[in-house]
């Protein structure tokens, strides 16, 4: 079953590119503690209830993190362990059933998600192990996701919460199944609803059909999944959910780079059509790329302000390397992408379009550097001196003081820039900055340190 | 709100006039009591006020100079070093980095990680001191750091290497603070002493240290910028200030002063008594806040001072008395603004306004006081989150509030608030949210808080200049005198909507025309409470139908609404 199952994965993937220029540091990086992913997905999953099971530390981080959002009665709290938990004086599956009730009584919600934390990895807190009998008793579905700091960073949160709810999607029943031209094709990835319609659109004018999202608006939307199913991620830092599609539910994983520019979104539609073999009008896709390459062009603050700039990624959302892959084809110089995990085989189609980019336009390939460390690393910008760093808050306004203009990286999670649509967004993400530090320039007001 | 609440409000209300010995004191259910014998049970938790263990440490660590914390923490702890990169606007790099726990280091244990970690900084920033600080994670590992610190500071070069003294899981953020900031300036005192034989060599003029002011802390820069002004202005040296801005070896410097100034509660206390109790240097904990604090503040040093004069002269000579009474009189009258404000007839409609008072122990506490004693303004809750300060909260504030309440459940305070509907409230970020909720005015007074309260501006909330900035505070965050009287003449701004809240259930009642009209002309920041009062008022009298008549007669029977 295994066996045949992981030829599956390999039959409709890219193989895993060969890096030459990849290196791996000593892992001392700033980055968001992975709980942070339950701040949009609750906002996604609108009749959830997110519970991070964790310390004061978890619950500082996220009141930090989430500043306003959390005066808007969000729904999720911390079960904040003490010391008694810790001990073991107290009976945690009672602790979280009181919890549990609570929330039931006061919010309702049709899932509760529970979020395990590094103290729930220490103390060994069987969370998967109460879950279901939980779930029997008090009779609401509790999905539980492991997203700690021990084994992930940032955005993985979000793909540890995907892979748990991927085993919550129904089988397929064989009366509800309508035929189509092709086979049920389910997206995965959490995006605004807005740009998961956009997405859907753009798939549908070339007849490709969508048959769910993984993440639905609602719990109880969830796509159904089965082995007939073709499934294709929407953002890089999901190979953990991909991995369970395959594997748990014997989905068919197209492999293909990521929608985000104009590049990546008429190479994903491509990756999408040839695996569900829909034959499409390669002509109109070219034209839809090349119309969308106009409009940036020819937009305020467009791809001419920052064409020619140079780029360094100290890396921390793992959308890095799709990211670069667009910079590079608008003409930009990329000195290094730093990333925090890379996994090669599920970004294989996406590597594969940076290496291919990079041969067209005739440069050198940048270094990828996985795990990195963040002092060799200003050590490294101090010597390129590049035009924009994309980096943390943590080293945002240090490394503006010395002249050096940042983007903060964790603006790109929460813009929109998938699908031709928000191409545009995109290139002013990064173009602002570097107009801003032009007009300051003038007065002067470069090196403040 | 249920019937059973406005009586409770009503009881409130009518026990306040009653002597100051009947305050109703409040505490958090549960967690509050017998913290030693029962265990503190999980917890469901959306907010709280002081942040964890660590980041008090940490902002001891990033408060000196060229000190680097080393967190052992995994992934994602290091959120401190955002904080004070945003929020101070740091130009600098804050020198914390993590020795990150993942899973290699369950499976080895993190010794050499550590003390590579340590080894590794000491060479690349040679920095005076490394702090190593655990976290709520170390503390379930239960590994022996101070072995690691022994093996780490071998190799650690011209750095020292001290292990931060906290357990997270006993300690908050403040606490953590206290005892970090005592444990660095032992650890160097006492090495001065004891290894290199340094004797205190008290200055010839009167000199003091204010311990306290740390990075991250609220308004704190420019609290010490004030204190420094008028203490210059006295005549008293400025010998250190710490932690802010110093350098751990100068430390030892810290004997040399005449004595301590502690202007926070939360930090600086732990180090000022055991510089009393080692080296018999006196300190004042006077909190320099309102006119009356400042006052009270100067008259403590004056005193110390004198004492202090008295006992470092040399036999023979002549010993110099200060008076600072001139000097405050003529800061308090004529300088600073806020004692003339508080008699100018602007004021006079701030008279028995009520107010909720909430934040860390010092500024809920001298705010308190301010707003009761210099403002005539009415306190109908005083409150803090810093639970280890109750008692000494209380005892400042016990004669200024007709309530006390000491909890770090913010829906504990929400309800409060709600209960108490205040004119204004001080407290917050968390109760400036509510107060937008409730349609209350309020100024942020105490931590936790955004980057709006780390202004650019000089904003000090101690001395003369500080006395200043809280009257404008208080002034702005009432609605003024003249829009007040107005609004209930011409019946409040939105004379289209007429009820705009529905905060009460009244099916048993029916508001007739002139009842709805009526209260049209309420203007609109207490129509809620208008509507429950006379709601009340109906329901005790049985009347099923309320006219403008009705509420009339509500009015009469209230005295006021």
């Amino acid at each position: 079953m295994v066996k045949t199952n992981f030829i599956s994965y390999t039959s409709t993937a890219v193989q895993p590119a060969k890096l030459e220029s990849l290196e791996c540091e000593t892992g001392n990086y700033h980055s968001f503690c992975p709980i942070s992913c339950v701040s949009w997905l609750y906002q996604k999953l609108e009749d959830s209830f997110f519970l991070v099971i964790g310390t004061k530390t978890c619950g500082f981080f996220l009141q930090s993190s989430m500043g306003v959002m959390i005066f808007a009665e969000p729904r999720y709290a911390m079960a904040e362990l003490e010391e008694a938990d810790i001990s073991a004086q107290l009976n945690d599956y009672n602790e979280l059933k009181r919890l549990c009730l609570q929330i039931r009584n006061d919010r309702n919600p049709s899932v509760i998600v529970w979020i395990g934390t590094c103290t729930t990895e220490l103390i060994k807190q069987d969370l998967e192990g109460m879950a279901p009998r939980l779930e029997q008793e008090i009779q609401v579905p509790i999905v539980v996701a492991r997203a700690n700091g021990l084994d992930h960073a940032f955005t993985q949160g979000e793909d540890t919460v995907l892979a748990a709810l991927a085993n919550r999607c129904p089988q397929v029943s064989r009366d509800t199944v309508k035929p189509k031209t092709h086979p049920p094709l389910i997206l995965f990835g959490s995006l605004p609803n807005s740009v998961a319609n956009q997405l859907t659109i753009d798939l549908n004018s070339f007849g490709i059909e969508v048959a769910g999202w993984l993440p639905s608006k609602n719990y109880s939307e969830l796509p159904a999944l089965d082995q007939t199913c073709y499934v294709c991620g929407v953002q890089p830092f999901l190979s953990r959910t991909a991995a369970t599609l395959m594997r748990r539910r014997q989905c068919q994983l197209i492999s293909a780079p990521f929608p985000i520019g104009p590049d990546g979104t008429r190479a994903w539609i491509e990756a999408i059509a040839k695996a569900l073999q829909v034959p499409i009008d390669q002509n109109k896709l070219l034209e839809r790329e090349s119309e969308n390459w106009l409009e940036l062009e020819e937009m305020e603050d467009g791809l001419p302000s920052i064409r020619g700039k140079t780029v360094f990624f100290m890396g921390d959302s793992l959308l890095e390397i799709a990211l670069a892959r667009f910079l590079i084809r608008s003409g930009v110089v990329v000195q290094e992408i730093g990333i925090p995990f890379l996994d090669q085989r599920y970004q294989a189609a996406e590597l594969q379009l940076l290496q291919q980019t990079c041969k067209e336009l005739d440069v050198t390939m940048p270094v990828i550097v996985h795990k990195p460390d963040n002092y060799f690393q200003l050590k490294r910008i101090q010597a390129l001196q590049p035009d924009l760093v994309i980096t943390g808050m943590a080293h945002a306004n240090p490394i503006e003081a010395r002249g050096i203009t940042t983007k903060w990286s964790v603006e790109f999670v929460f813009s929109q820039i998938h699908g031709f649509t928000n191409a545009g967004n995109l290139v002013t993400l990064l173009s602002k900055p570097l107009s801003r530090h032009n007009s300051l320039a003038e007065l002067g007001w470069t090196e403040i340190v | 709100m249920s019937a059973a609440s406005l009586q409770a409000a009503s009881l409130h209300r009518g026990s306040s006039s009653s002597s100051s010995s009947s305050k109703k004191i409040h505490y958090a259910s549960g967690r509050s009591s017998c913290r030693a014998n029962s265990a503190r049970a999980m917890k469901l938790a959306y907010w709280m006020y002081s942040g964890p263990a660590h980041i008090g440490t940490l902002r001891i660590a990033s408060s000196f100079q060229n000190v680097h914390a080393i967190m052992h923490a995994p992934l994602g702890d290091d959120y401190f070093n955002v904080l004070r990169s945003m929020l101070e606007r740091e130009r600098d790099f804050t020198p914390v980095t993590a020795s990150i726990v993942d899973r290699h280091v369950l499976a080895e244990g993190s010794k050499s990680k550590v003390v590579e970690g340590i080894t590794r900084k000491a060479a690349e920033d040679l920095p005076d001191l490394i702090l190593l600080t655990p976290t709520c994670t170390s503390s379930i590992l239960q590994e022996d750091l101070e072995s690691f610190v022994e093996n780490a500071s071998r190799n650690s070069g011209m750095s020292d290497v001290i292990l931060a003294d906290v357990n997270h899981y006993r300690v908050n953020e403040m606490q953590a603070a206290d005892r970090t900031l005592e444990q660095i300036v032992r650890f160097y005192v006492d090495k001065a002493t004891k290894e290199e034989g340094y004797k205190p060599k008290k200055t010839k003029r009167p000199s003091a240290n204010i311990i306290g002011p740390t990075t991250l802390g609220f308004h704190h820069h420019h609290d010490a910028r004030e204190l420094k002004r008028m203490l210059g202005e006295m005549g008293i040296d400025v010998n250190m200030v710490t932690p802010e801005g110093g350098r751990v070896t100068e430390l030892k410097h810290l004997t040399d002063a005449w004595f301590n100034i502690v202007p926070y509660r939360e930090t600086g206390l732990m180090a000022a008594k055991y510089l009393e109790r080692q080296f018999d240097m006196p300190f004042t904990d006077t909190v320099p806040m309102g006119i009356l604090g400042t006052n009270d503040w100067i008259t403590s040093i004056q005193a110390i001072v004198n004492e202090q004069a008295k006992a470092l002269a040399p036999e023979g000579e002549e010993v110099l008395i200060v008076d600072f009474d001139d000097y405050s009189k003529r800061q308090t009258l004529h300088v600073s603004q806020a004692a003339w404000f508080s008699r100018s007839v602007d004021c006079q409609n701030l008279t028995g306004k009520r107010a909720v008072v909430f934040g860390d122990a010092t500024h809920a506490a001298m705010m308190t006081r301010i707003l009761s004693r210099e403002m005539c303004i009415r306190v109908v809750c005083a409150g803090t989150y810093a639970r280890h300060e109750s008692d000494w909260f209380r005892e400042q504030v016990q004669n200024h509030c007709d309530e006390i309440l000491i909890t770090d459940d913010n829906t504990q305070v929400a309800d409060m608030i709600a209960r108490l509907e205040p004119a204004a409230i001080f407290g917050t970020q968390m109760e400036r949210h509510v107060g937008k909720r409730l349609d209350t005015p309020c100024g942020v007074i105490s931590s936790p808080v955004h980057i709006q309260n780390f202004p650019l501006g000089f904003r000090p909330f101690f001395g003369y200049e500080g006395a200043n900035q809280i009257s404008d505070l208080v002034y702005n965050s009432f609605a003024l005198g003249m829009e007040d009287h107005l609004l209930e003449i011409f019946g409040g701004h939105d004379t289209k909507e007429v009820i705009t809240k529905e905060l009460s259930s009244a099916d048993d009642l029916i508001w007739l025309d002139s009842g709805i009209e009526e209260l049209g002309n309420i203007p609109g920041f207490v129509r809620g409470k208008v509507k429950r009062n006379v709601e009340k008022f109906a329901r005790h009298f049985n009347i099923h139908e309320i006219s403008a008549e009705v509420m009339w007669k509500a009015k009469e029977k209230a005295g006021k609404f």
